[in-house]
């Protein structure tokens, strides 16, 4: 699954604007940052309610696909800032974590697994 | 290739450039031609190793030492050490503030991260004195 096809089939709002189209390989849904770096590969699309800047810092070190906020939460002006410099695609989706998940899963894309 | 040296200070309790230093190692290697799947690797580890400095140490240091052969990571710090380390080493155990999971750091994976994806790995620490930590990752 490409990236520009999440975006259409999910309707989330990219944040960070116009990108590069990218394949996304597998994908992982979690808030805590140490079982991401234990999961996280390169082109990985990594579901977080986490917003802060070192969620930024970690999809620009293990060069993931895109990052996907749930839920309408916010994101400050500061995180879209860094995540544009590091270019890292920041969508933004009213949809919960799980249907998120599960419609990544129903276009082909697998579960990331332990590195 | 010649023996390359760095050495980059981590400042303890500074969330807002935690994760800095393991990103100038990461582009660093990358630009030295290092594979893709050791860069990946390296990063997982200089990444908890930056963390644990800032969340849980007085303050320390990361150095990077690179040859033909290997990418040897060292981490060190001034304190306050590690009690019980096979504690420490155990997956999910973890000291961190309530402050600090909320963030999602303290998930108690760090060294077993560090463990896993280092090619050799050996910590010593002392109360009161400090951890030392050698991660060995083969090119
Ligand atoms: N540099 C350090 N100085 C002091 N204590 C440390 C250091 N690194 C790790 N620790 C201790 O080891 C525990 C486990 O570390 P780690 O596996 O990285 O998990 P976490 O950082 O999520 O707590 C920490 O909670 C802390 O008590
Ligand atoms: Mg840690």
């Amino acid at each position: 699954m490409l990236v520009s096809e999440f975006e259409r089939l999910s309707g989330a709002a990219c944040l960070t604007g116009a990108y590069d189209d990218r394949e996304i390989a597998c994908g992982y849904t979690c808030d805590l940052l140490s079982h991401v770096m234990g999961r996280g590969q390169a082109d990985m699309a990594w579901i977080t309610v986490q917003t802060h800047m070192n969620v930024i810092a970690v999809a620009a070190l293990m060069d993931f696909a895109c990052v996907i906020i749930p839920e309408g939460l916010p994101v400050e002006a500061a995180i879209l800032a860094k995540a544009k410099e590091e270019g890292i695609i920041l969508f933004s989706s009213g949809q919960t974590a799980y249907a998120l998940s599960a419609l990544l899963a129903q276009n082909g894309v697998l579960s990331a697994r332990k590195g | 290739m010649e023996m390359l040296k760095e050495s980059y200070p981590v400042a303890a309790n500074d969330m807002t450039c935690a994760g800095d230093v393991a990103a100038k190692i990461k582009r660093r290697i990358k630009q030295l031609g290092v594979p893709a799947g050791v860069v990946r690797r390296v990063s997982v580890c200089t990444y908890e190793a930056e963390i644990n400095l800032v969340i849980h140490s007085c303050g320390g240091r990361i150095d990077l030492e690179i040859t033909e052969e290997h990418i040897l990571v060292h981490v060190c710090d001034t304190g306050p050490g590690i009690r019980d380390i096979d504690k420490a080493m155990t997956e999910g155990w973890s000291t961190a503030s309530s402050a600090v999971r909320a963030m999602g750091f303290g998930a108690g994976m760090g060294l077993p991260n560090m463990k896993r994806n280092a090619d050799e790995f050996a910590i010593t620490s002392e109360v009161g004195v400090g951890t030392d930590i050698t991660m060995i990752f083969h090119i």
